[in-house]
């Protein structure tokens, strides 16, 4: 009886498809959530991240009406968010029918938010998204996609975010994102050993064996992709197979 | 045949019912009591804090309805918190009771393990089961709580461990529970809806 490790896939949408970041070149469509998220539901995949990541006020219009599009679809978890400003925001995603909430750039300017959310839907539902850039030793929280240095030390933060009732960490290195050179296993390994709550890897993965690594070295509960799985070139099955091959608990479906 | 979802202001519910009604069940949201008075079958879905829920219940007058429904043999699923709430009382709201069908006290998971439990985990059976019936014994189910009734308490018939050993399905005559979220938990999770469902009929 073990609890399984987690395979994430990860739907970035923008004003109600689903978009990928391409260098010189902007966002590329690759599809409508509600149809991918259910394909990955059908392949194995055991929970689904959606988050916004519209430039525009009518894009961000959308996304409530995207996450019940999606949810319709699911038997498994969702988890969406992006742009979570306040507790009525938090609230507005879960009924819309996210099970969990995650929460940035509101959370570093106003810590309180994620206890407010943490009292009223329990630490299960609310996820700590930390993205992070390599300083000499240690990692700084960003916030903006990427783009605001915190001055916050990743693990300090974590932390606080944690004894604040936040109940997992989504946790993306900025340096491997979009780079396919493998998740960041010395971060996420530092950040597992911190904080008593599970942590999810993001960034940089490519290959099967990176998400062995990160589970391994890594010791990630849950490993999140979103580009290797959109283009069907790795399936989600095919990759369980292997991981569970190679010794990690793994949830193969029926 | 209707079931009765108890809507008790927190729970996130339209899972649950997407979930019953693909099994082709009717279904109802009761917020007020006559509705639970009249209920042929109930589930108790919960999501949130123990207080919240106890409170919830409360003032909409559910919990004398609920109890009065329960004692009349009407079958009830407990779900996530609505397992715990079966349970006299929990670590997490010290001071609030909960409907008190069995004299355990739910605790929070240990610091030893990571808390909350989230994710997919197996089940140890204990006895036989109906909610399980034709579920393979390797099967996992999605889990996403802090606190958990003790598997020593009598109705446990599957347990799953984290941190301790604890309650994972629970069967009573009419009463039964599931810590873990069915409506989330893929086919597997279907099938004890279905289970739950054909056994009302």
């Amino acid at each position: 009886m073990t609890l399984a490790r987690r395979i994430i896939p990860c739907l970035d949408v923008d004003a109600g498809r689903v978009v990928k970041g391409i260098e010189f070149e902007g966002l590329r469509d690759m599809g409508d959530p509600a149809e991918l998220g259910a394909r990955y539901n059908r392949e194995g995949a055991d929970e689904l991240v959606v988050l916004d990541i519209s430039a525009s006020v009518e894009g961000r219009a959308t996304f409530l009406e995207t996450i019940q599009r999606v949810a319709e679809r699911l038997n498994i978890p969702l988890t969406a968010g992006g742009g979570i400003r306040k507790l009525e925001d938090g609230r507005a995603v879960l009924l819309a029918g996210a099970e969990k909430v995650t929460v940035n750039t509101a959370a570093v300017e106003r810590p309180e938010l994620i206890s407010e959310l943490s009292q009223q839907f329990g630490a299960q539902a609310v996820v700590l998204s930390l993205d992070v850039k390599r300083k000499g030793d240690t990692w700084e929280a960003y916030t903006r996609g990427g783009r605001d240095a915190t001055g916050l030390d990743a693990a300090k933060w974590a932390a606080e975010a944690v004894s604040r009732g936040a109940g997992e960490i989504l946790l993306t290195s900025i340096d491997r994102d979009g780079t396919c050179s493998g998740f960041d296993c010395e971060l996420t390994a530092k950040i597992a050993a911190t904080v008593p709550v599970p942590v999810i890897a993001s960034g940089g993965a490519s290959t099967f064996e990176d998400f062995l690594a990160v589970f391994t070295e890594g010791r990630a509960d849950a490993a999140l992709a979103a580009s290797i799985f959109h283009q069907e070139t790795r399936s989600i099955a095919a990759m369980k197979k292997f991981l569970a091959e190679h010794g990690v608990p793994i949830r193969m479906s029926r | 045949m209707k079931i009765a979802i108890v809507d008790y202001g927190a729970g996130n519910l339209p899972s649950v019912e997407r979930a019953l009604r693909g099994l082709g069940a009717e279904t109802e949201r009761a917020t007020e009591p006559r509705q639970l008075a009249a209920a042929k079958a109930i589930v108790l879905p919960g999501v949130g804090h123990f207080a919240a829920f106890v409170a919830g219940l409360r003032e909409r007058g559910l919990t004398e309805p609920l109890r009065a429904a329960i004692h009349a043999g009407v079958p009830v699923l407990g779900i996530c918190l609505g397992l715990q709430a079966m349970f006299a009382s929990s670590e997490e709201a010290r001071g609030d009771m909960g409907l008190g069908f069995f004299p355990e006290e739910v605790r929070a998971l240990p610091t030893n393990v990571k808390s909350p439990h989230i994710g997919w985990n197996q089940v140890r059976r204990m006895r036989t089961s109906t909610l399980l019936r034709g579920i393979p014994d390797d099967a996992y189910f999605y889990f996403a709580h802090s606190y958990a009734a003790p598997a020593t308490a009598e109705p446990t018939v599957a347990a799953c461990d984290h941190g301790f050993p604890f309650a994972a399905v629970i069967e009573r005559g009419n009463l039964r529970g599931v810590q873990f979220h069915p409506e989330k938990s893929g086919e597997t999770g279907a099938q004890v809806l279905r289970n739950f469902v054909e056994s009302v009929r």
